[in-house]
């Protein structure tokens, strides 16, 4: 009896330093997360909606979010994928809410697709091929447009962020198969206009 | 397959998939760019008052269309009251004028009915009267009377 009353304190005292040691593991785990997926959420979002503000602030309660459910992150997608589910869901719910309160907000911040088009890396390239890339790079954003939002989301994470199949279906809850007919339907419409500008 | 030895529309095919290709490579470089450039720029806080402005607009709009719904049904109302009185006040006046034509007709009836009863009996007390007032006729004098 007395041993268990003496043990008691001591492994309460374990547990509690182990809880802490796992709570700032679990910390320094998250941080970890943020520093390395940050700018490709701010990405995503950017590219789906255009908007720098928007995109900035769905980021923050991406991981604000994210941050509130990270005891429950199990692992068993990664992180990425996981953030990436989180970040399309809240784009849904802005646009939901954004059809609800029409009369709040009736323009939008989003830049238009000629000064998005102007934005190219600065390589190694003549004026004719920053002319030619700039146009291609617009009439892409012009196909990505005219997309669906599923078809949108599906599209930018393939060809913005390089996800295979197999994240895309974890990140939008889609099936392989459909993804597949999304991207093909999509790259229709890209070719479509690449076509039409030729 | 030979890109030389294919038919033209596969070598158009390939063409065109070396432009989709091509174009995918310049639009993701296109969004790596510009979003590191906005990622790194310092943020400002002019959404905020932009948004609060927005929302301040809004909640007049809101106010305005409020206050106008409820004066409108209220004007709706008392208008609708009003023209309710009028008709009342015309169906009144129209009671009134039919009550009291239909009085005066019965009135009419009255003395008409009362003359006619009067012209036809002649009370008995004044049939003396009535006798001389024939005999004075110049038509029926006598003899005696023109002596």
């Amino acid at each position: 009896m007395a041993a268990g009353i003496l043990l008691e304190p001591i492994a309460s005292a374990a547990s509690g330093l182990t809880a802490r040691r796992e709570r700032g593991a679990a910390a320094q785990d998250f941080s970890t997360v943020v520093l390395t997926h940050r700018l490709q959420i701010f990405r995503f979002l950017l590219a789906s909606t255009r908007d720098v503000d928007l995109a900035e602030t769905l980021t923050q309660e991406c991981f604000l979010k994210a941050h509130r459910n990270w005891d429950s992150f199990r692992g068993d997608s990664s992180a990425m994928t996981w953030l990436m589910r989180i970040a399309i869901n809240l784009q849904k719910d802005h646009w939901r809410n954004r059809r609800m309160q029409f009369w709040r907000h009736t323009q939008t911040n989003a830049v238009d697709l000629d000064a998005a088009s102007e934005w190219l890396p600065s390589g190694e390239r003549s004026a004719d091929q920053q002319m030619i890339a700039r146009e291609q790079v617009g009439q892409v954003w012009k196909a990505v447009e005219r997309l669906s939002p599923r078809q949108k989301s599906v599209f930018l994470l393939r060809y913005i962020e390089d996800l295979d199949l197999s994240e895309i279906a974890l990140a939008t809850g889609l099936s392989e198969g459909t993804i597949k007919a999304h991207l093909s339907r999509a790259l229709v419409k890209v070719r479509a206009e690449l076509k039409g500008k030729q | 397959m030979n890109f030389q030895t294919g038919s033209p529309e596969q070598k158009h095919d390939k063409d065109a998939d070396a432009v989709l290709h091509q174009a995918l490579k310049n639009f993701q470089s296109s969004v790596h760019a510009w979003s590191e450039a906005e990622y790194s720029k310092p943020r400002t806080g002019t959404r905020v008052h932009y948004t609060s402005w927005r929302m301040a607009a809004g909640w007049v709009m809101g106010c305005v269309l409020a206050v106008g719904s409820v004066t409108g049904a209220l004007y709706q109302r008392h208008h609708n009251k009003e023209l309710a009185k009028i008709v009342a006040a015309q169906a009144a006046t129209q009671q009134k004028i039919a009550a009291e034509l239909q009085r005066q007709k019965e009135n009419e009836d009255l003395l008409a009915k009362v003359d006619s009863d009067v012209s036809r009996q002649v009370p008995r007390a004044m049939q003396p009267l009535a006798q001389l007032m024939t005999s004075d006729d110049p038509q029926s004098m006598t003899g005696d009377d023109a002596q």
